[in-house]
């Protein structure tokens, strides 16, 4: 090989290792830029009020988001309550049962699902718990994000379900156990830490999750009690803040976003404290 | 025998006799044949391509026997044939009849057959869970009531384990290394008081230290069970079993004593393979 083309894949090759090096870069810059000027902001704005007061009336600054704090909370167990088993289910059946073209029609389903535009499942959820019932709830928005809680976990059960090797499965069938119980006590505990996270994930995504809350759970100035009112939740009510002309509302908004964030991040950082400490048995 | 492996049987002895699961073995083996299996003409299918062909064997009660035979002769289809753990692959299906102490297994509830008939993997798969729960699961979805703590302790002092572990029940079994691994597989299986191990390549991936110390547990284990062994490596069938069978091609070429197979073959093929000419 000549000496030039050497030089010239070496060049190549630095080259290439640059742009990518930049484009990584660059993805990670706007990540941070968000993240910055989020908590520059909210942390102005952040105060103790912001989680212990109620919204004060238009025209009197102050006041806080404590009801919308709940409020997403409620939102998210409702979402968790009615989603993930329906979500953790199916991808069992995918992962360990489905016939071929049965699963294909599934999954292919499922991907769907994930594609439908969020306010789009907002006015399914709209008729199917708010018409019949003629008002806004808390429990129309726990169904607009408990479905889009379901495809996600599916798809991340099925994933995590199939990297459990067989030969786990066939040492406790080998010992008598039925496929049911095989599944229940080697394979999802098996996997329960990949599970785990992707129900997490799953919520994390619908917790920002405005459109279809607009016309399911709406919004509330005041505490909601039980779960057939309407209910304040962070994303509407940055939404509701940030298109208002006062700055004092705005600052609010930057505050609620920056909540919002660290709530997700929290979650997310609890669970897989907790997955570490189970440590070694997850390293199949 | 090393010092340290004949405590362990001394302990042994002093945990065998009450411990017996009396409700799980439902059947003697059939005295007055001294069989535990007795295969007639077993054709295997994988859904239309055939693995296995008219394959007759009587296998002993308590006593080791080894399948021998080149890669893709059948030996795993057979050996899963037994305690129909071929069942969860798709369009398999045998012919024929197989008896376990007389019995028909197909006729047989499949849970209630594979906890008589235990089975040890190729590679080791202990479960995600701790050495005591490993150990503890076929006992616990067997729904047996009573004192697992001891039943756990003997099982593993059965698999010569049990020192080796003892002070850490509760670590995860991957904290094992591959033969303490394999080890602690044959203590889950032995857990729920098998008639039958089944051992797939038991020792294939494991080194020779570790490979011995399992033959000696074989050896031990006879007393109150019987073994079918599949294996490549023809020195360990020669060592570890009382008899072998060589397959060829999905069919039983040869049976007889470990001893006469292996100085006095009878077949051309036999004597071909066990001198290392093929396979």
């Amino acid at each position: 090989m000549s000496r030039l083309r050497l030089i010239w894949r070496k060049s190549l090759n630095a080259v290439m290792l640059t742009l990518t090096g930049v484009a990584a870069f660059a993805v990670v810059s706007v990540l941070f830029l968000i993240l910055g000027y989020l908590l520059w902001n909210g942390g102005k704005s952040l105060n103790w009020d912001f989680f212990t007061k109620l919204p004060k009336p238009v025209g009197e600054t102050g006041g806080g988001m404590a009801n919308a704090i709940v409020g997403s909370l409620k939102l998210l167990l409702l979402a968790a309550v009615m989603g993930l088993p329906v979500g953790l289910m199916a991808g069992v059946y995918l992962a360990e049962f489905g016939g071929k073209a049965f699963s294909f029609v599934i999954r292919y389903t499922t991907d769907l699902l994930n594609g439908v535009p969020s306010i789009v499942i907002g006015i399914f959820a709209y008729s199917l718990a708010v018409l019949p019932v003629k008002h806004f709830s808390t429990f129309a928005g726990g169904v607009a994000l408990g479905i889009m809680v379901i495809p996600i976990t599916v798809r991340s059960t099925e994933e995590f379900l199939r990297a459990v090797p067989t030969s786990l499965r066939e040492g406790a069938m080998a010992l008598g156990a039925s496929k049911w119980r095989t599944i229940v006590t080697v394979v999802l505990p098996a996997a329960s830490g990949g599970i785990i996270t992707g129900m997490l994930l799953s919520l994390a995504r619908v917790a920002g999750e405005t459109a279809p809350l607009l016309f399911t759970a709406f919004s509330n100035r005041y505490w909601s009690p039980g779960w057939g009112q309407p209910i304040a939740s962070l994303p509407v009510m940055i939404y509701t803040y940030a298109i208002a002309p006062y700055d004092d509302w705005h600052r609010q908004a930057w505050a609620a976003g920056l909540v919002l964030l660290a709530l997700v991040l929290i979650a997310n950082l609890g669970c897989r404290l907790v997955l570490n400490r189970r440590g070694a048995i997850r390293s199949v | 025998m090393t010092a340290a492996t004949r405590g362990n049987d001394a302990a042994a002895a002093r945990f065998a006799p009450p411990v017996r699961v009396a409700a799980m073995t439902s059947a003697e083996p059939s005295k007055e044949t001294g069989l535990r299996f007795q295969i007639s003409k077993l054709d295997f299918f994988y859904g239309s391509k055939q693995a296995v062909f008219d394959f007759t064997l009587k296998i002993p009660a308590n006593k080791v026997t080894a399948l021998i035979g080149p890669s893709g002769c059948g030996k795993s289809t057979f050996l899963r044939t037994l305690n129909r753990m071929n069942e969860t692959v798709r369009n398999s299906r045998f012919v024929g009849e197989i008896l376990l102490d007389g019995q028909d297994i197909s006729q047989m509830d499949v849970v209630g057959l594979r906890r008589r008939v235990g089975m040890v993997f190729q590679r080791p798969n202990p479960f995600p869970k701790s050495i005591y729960e490993n150990v503890a699961y076929g006992l616990k979805i067997n729904g047996y009531r009573g004192r697992l703590r001891d039943l756990v302790e003997h099982s593993l002092r059965r698999a010569a384990l049990w020192e080796e572990v003892k002070d850490y029940l509760h670590k995860s079994a991957f904290a094992l290394s591959g033969g303490q691994q394999q080890r602690l597989c044959i203590a889950r299986a032995l857990a729920v008081d098998p008639e039958v191990l089944l051992l797939d390549e038991p020792c294939s991936a494991l080194d020779p230290v570790t490979t011995a110390k399992i033959e000696e547990l074989m050896f031990h284990l006879k007393d109150s069970c019987t073994m079918v062994i599949v294996t490549h490596n023809m020195q360990q069938a020669a060592r570890a079993s009382d008899f072998t069978a060589f397959m060829l091609d999905g069919r039983l070429i040869e049976h007889n004593e470990t001893s006469k197979l292996f100085t006095t073959p009878a077949d051309p093929r036999t004597e071909a393979y066990i001198t290392g000419r093929f396979g």
